[in-house]
């Protein structure tokens, strides 16, 4: 039988480090930490997202593609050509790994997006252009998929278990100031290799453990803002709805994570006036990007982590802290396996976000 | 007593050793290093002492029937989870669901414990499954509670949160929770109702306290100076006309 086509219960692995004050880390760190939760995945997905590795080419965004040929990856090459000026292409090194078989052709493109695609499609912000690169890629260009699309970050990930998946990209050689990792055990969706996690767009990342119940609604939702959503896993809609409500809508973290883990009504009821009525408007507009069912997720972008928990809190997820550096993990044992003694540690709270930021004065 | 270093390894391994060790007869164990490793002490059916140092991973002392296990430092989720008899005490915090349909024995947590913390416990003649919590709790404690006894005591300031947090015995239908305070009513599952203590209470609950305070070094609580109330649930099955027309 084809995976996808049965169902295998249990969990995922999510974890996370960061420093605020934008000191680069080595991929080494991210990895012992995920592998700390080796249990909770089965060998059908890993991957990391990993913020500062590029920064001699800070100012192109970092295209990071699957492609299941050759032909695949020269059909979506032309399209990039024709939208993009390619500063540089090329095969993400890899290495051979015993545990990971068949990967698919994986390249990566460092581009800036062609002016006059901007002004004939009369785009404003050149975000817009990539994002609906990234959209006809993953949806009209059969057998290629952008993995992701940030500048100065990259998404690795594949099919097996997360620290061989690191090994397999070599993520030993890069440094970052912040990673999320994520170790998979699909449940209701297959386990491919676009389907593994972070889930990305821009500088968005997400790793996810749980299930959103609500994807058929976030996606309707979702298509109406031009997003495709093709990649047949639920936890795409949380990196499409960050995009859209805090980039495209100017909505505040807090609020974002607020209309996808909303107060319930009875909470709402027992508020001040105006706090309940500024509540009630944002589930009345946003009723269609509420987050139901099972999560915790990380989602990070180029300036700080984001870990929610859904509302009843039916997933774990743990943060902690030393000095400048901030962890998040499904398992409080994957932060002291780096941390050591933290000054802080402590459970998320349902439906009560844990936000990071990097420091003001760090540029990054 | 037999110590071993768990550092970097595997659960599977480090449950073998202990488990081979009690065959032989070993009585006592001091695991360091641990971190992460899952089901520690599992299914173990001899009255054995294991002191942890580390995090110990998910479901510690699981099915356990017996063994006293000592942590240091924090729990995960699924702390004593189906134990039968035994003892769990944990000098830090502890994660959700502990206690899940614990049946016998008693956990004692110095800190703070997470969500669904005795989730579906039951009692049955002697075996009264007991668990003791010295700061607060997440929501749902209490859930579907079925027989047993907890006690919450909100010893270190509720600065950061409430004593208990929301849906407080929710499908609660045998058994007693007693708190240190009184939960405010919009936190009560619909199953249960707040009681002041009555003649008898303060034989159960005074010699638990006593026992916490032995655990962790501290003063022992007094039951009559304590504002401890109880909650009960208001029916044996709750759910029992939900199907009926």
């Amino acid at each position: 039988m084809r995976e996808g086509m049965v169902r295998i219960p249990s969990g995922c692995a999510v974890s996370a480090v960061m420093n605020t004050r934008g000191r680069r880390i080595n991929g080494e760190a991210i990895t012992r930490s995920i592998a700390c939760m080796h249990d909770r995945s089965n060998g059908l997905g890993g991957g990391f997202a990993a913020y500062g590795i590029y920064p001699e080419f800070a100012e192109l965004y970092a295209l990071h593609l699957l492609c299941d040929d050759e032909a695949a990856r020269l059909d979506a090459d032309a399209f990039l050509q024709k939208n993009f000026e390619v500063h540089r292409s090329e095969p993400i090194p890899t290495r051979r790994v015993r545990e990971i078989t068949d990967p698919p052709v994986i390249w990566r493109y460092f581009v800036a997006p062609r002016r006059e695609c901007l002004e004939q499609r009369c785009l404003e912000d050149e975000r817009d252009l990539v994002t609906e690169a990234v959209m006809t890629v993953n949806n009209r260009i059969p057998g290629a998929y952008v993995m992701s699309s940030g500048k100065n970050m990259g998404v690795f990930k594949g099919v097996g278990f997360p620290e061989d998946i690191s090994r397999f990209y070599r993520l030993d050689e890069y440094e970052g100031y912040m990673w999320t990792a994520h170790g998979r055990f699909p449940t209701n969706t297959p386990g491919w290799w676009g389907g593994a996690h972070p889930f990305n767009l821009l500088d968005w990342s997400v790793v996810h453990n749980g299930e959103i119940s609500s994807y058929g609604i976030n996606k309707r939702y979702l298509e109406m803002f031009g997003y495709r959503l093709e990649l047949q896993t639920d936890t795409e809609v949380v990196a499409y709805l960050f995009d859209l409500l805090h980039r495209r809508h100017g909505l505040s973290l807090s609020v974002v994570c607020r209309v996808l883990a909303p107060p319930f009504w009875k909470d709402i009821d027992r508020m001040e006036a105006a706090e309940r009525e500024a509540n009630t408007a944002l589930r009345m507009v946003y009723g269609s990007a509420m987050m139901n069912g099972p999560f915790s997720i990380i989602v990070s972008h180029s300036r700080g982590l984001i870990g929610l928990n859904d509302r009843v809190k039916l997933r774990p997820l743990v943060c902690g802290r030393k000095g400048d550096f901030v962890l998040l993990a499904s398992e409080e044992s994957a932060l002291r396996l780096l941390l050591g003694d933290p000054d802080e540690v402590w459970a998320v709270r349902a439906g009560h976000p844990v936000i990071v930021e990097m420091e003001r004065s760090v540029a990054a | 007593m037999l110590e071993i270093n768990a550092q970097g390894m595997p659960y599977r391994e480090l449950n073998r050793l202990i488990r081979e060790a009690v065959a032989a007869g070993e009585e006592s164990f001091r695991l360091y290093n641990v971190c992460g490793q899952r089901y520690i002490g599992a299914g173990l059916r001899r009255p054995v002492y294991i002191e942890i140092h580390g995090v110990p991973g998910n479901d510690l002392g699981v099915f356990m029937d017996g063994p006293t296990i000592l942590v240091r430092d924090n729990g995960q989720d699924g702390v004593g989870n189906t134990m039968n008899d035994g003892r769990i005490v944990i000098h830090g915090d502890a994660g959700d669901v502990l206690g899940y349909g614990m049946r016998g024995g008693s956990l004692f947590i110095r800190g703070d414990v997470g969500y669904r913390v005795g989730i579906h416990m039951k009692a049955y003649r002697e075996q009264v499954p007991v668990i003791v919590v010295g700061g607060t709790a997440g929501d749902f404690f209490g859930e579907y509670m079925a027989g047993g006894i907890m006690v919450l005591l909100g010893l270190y300031g509720g600065a950061r949160r409430p004593l208990a947090g929301d849906y407080l015995g929710t499908g609660m239908h045998g058994g007693v929770i007693y708190v240190r305070g009184r939960p405010e009513p919009y936190r009560l599952g619909k199953e249960v109702r707040v009681f002041e203590l009555e003649n008898g209470d303060a034989a159960i609950l005074q010699p638990l306290l006593d026992r916490f305070a032995e655990h962790f070094g501290t003063e022992p609580l007094d039951v009559g100076r304590e504002p401890f109330t109880k909650l009960l649930p208001v029916s044996h099955r709750p759910y029992g006309r939900l199907y009926a027309t």
